[in-house]
């Protein structure tokens, strides 16, 4: 009896596998990044600068780079230097704890405009914050994502993981119910991606123009039917850094396009 | 008051007499289509690109009329073919005296 209960079970997995159904989260060379997935055209629109959209993002963080601001009438470059040089792999350690405040890149840019360079912060999806947070972060593109873990940094990880694992909205679903245990099937004909960030800012196809990932995360919650997470909330940055940290190792594609 | 903005021009450099080549040109611009409305109501209005012509050494090759379809930041690919050395000028105009160019330099061997 039990044997034969045993050989049933033995079946079912193996009928599971054969079936492709699979329900963990892919782990180390099992990710992919969302770039495998899409058309020739469009990968081919993220490969060549000339033909990226978001390279006129990209310019124009390069003239905000240069350009004085604020009261102390300084440029990011006075202090910086060379991008290439002083910004190189930035991007890809970030979110980070800055005096204990967990920050995503935007809002690192916005506490050096407002506390050095004495100006007023750049908006939310404006077209400066994007454009040098964009130019910041092409200076770590082909780099592998790197959150460096710390006991301090551990709990807005754990707090990151629950927010993933969460239900959420009127259709009472997780990020990971979608992006981790089903990635790679099918939602209304399109792949489910298995969500790492791994080129944001990104200029996509469907909004016409560049977003951060916070755009992106509440785009997805509106998808849910769920009240999204507000800009610099400390849920939407935890949520970013386990994305983060999940995608670890992954290259930088900065500045991506997606559909 | 006129606004312009940045364009980027792909091509060969050099090619043979009577070679097709291919010209891709991207441009910036929000292309906002007049039909959509502002959260509180109001409709914002049309600004988009009209036209697009491509000259080489003066002579019109290329033109095109854009209409509030178009995607923002549009692409155009097209050929022509390559008949002497000289220069390649592209013009965008559009509304609120929106207008951008850009000059590109083809060696004929």
């Amino acid at each position: 009896m039990i044997v034969k209960f045993l050989k049933q079970l033995v079946f079912l997995f193996a009928l599971l596998s054969a079936l492709g159904v699979s329900f963990a989260d892919p782990t180390g060379q099992d990710r992919q990044s969302s770039y495998v997935l899409m058309s020739g055209q469009t990968q081919a629109m993220q490969n060549d600068p000339a033909q990226n959209p978001a390279t006129f993002w990209v310019l124009d963080g390069q003239t905000l780079w240069q350009t004085p601001a604020g009261k102390s009438n300084k440029s990011c470059a006075q202090c910086h230097g060379q991008a290439e040089q002083s910004m190189k792999g930035v991007a890809a350690s970030f979110p980070r704890l800055v005096d204990n405040k967990l920050l995503n890149l935007e809002a690192q840019i916005n506490q050096c405009r407002t506390e050095r360079q004495q100006a007023a912060p750049f908006a939310h999806e404006s077209k400066d914050s994007l454009s040098i947070a964009a130019y910041v972060a092409t200076q770590s593109k082909g780099m592998p994502i790197t959150i460096v873990e710390s006991p301090a940094l551990d709990k807005h990880l754990q707090a990151g993981r629950q927010l993933f694992e969460q239900r959420m909205g009127q259709l009472n679903l997780s990020c990971a119910q979608c992006h981790a245990e089903r990635s790679g099937l099918k939602l209304a004909g399109n792949v489910i991606p298995q969500a790492h960030p791994t080129g944001y800012p990104i200029y996509r196809l469907e909004w016409q123009t560049v977003g951060s990932l916070e755009r992106r995360l509440r785009n997805c919650m509106t998808g849910v039917r769920a009240e999204p997470y507000m800009f610099d909330s400390r849920e939407i940055v935890d949520l970013e850094l386990y994305l983060m940290w999940r995608a670890r190792g992954m290259l930088v594609e900065t500045p991506a396009v997606r559909p | 008051m006129s606004k312009t903005s940045r364009t980027l021009v792909t091509m060969p450099a050099t090619a043979r007499k009577d070679e097709i080549i291919e010209i891709r040109i991207i441009v910036q611009h929000d292309m906002e289509t007049g039909f959509r409305h502002s959260e509180q109501g109001v409709r914002i209005e049309r600004d988009i690109i009209r036209e697009f012509i491509c000259t080489y050494n003066g002579v019109e090759v290329f033109r095109a009329d854009l209409h509030p379809a178009i995607a923002a930041n549009p692409m155009i690919t097209f050929t022509t073919l390559a008949t002497e050395s000289g220069t390649l000028e592209f013009n965008w105009k559009g509304d609120n005296d929106y207008a951008s160019s850009a000059t590109s330099k083809l060696t004929v061997t």
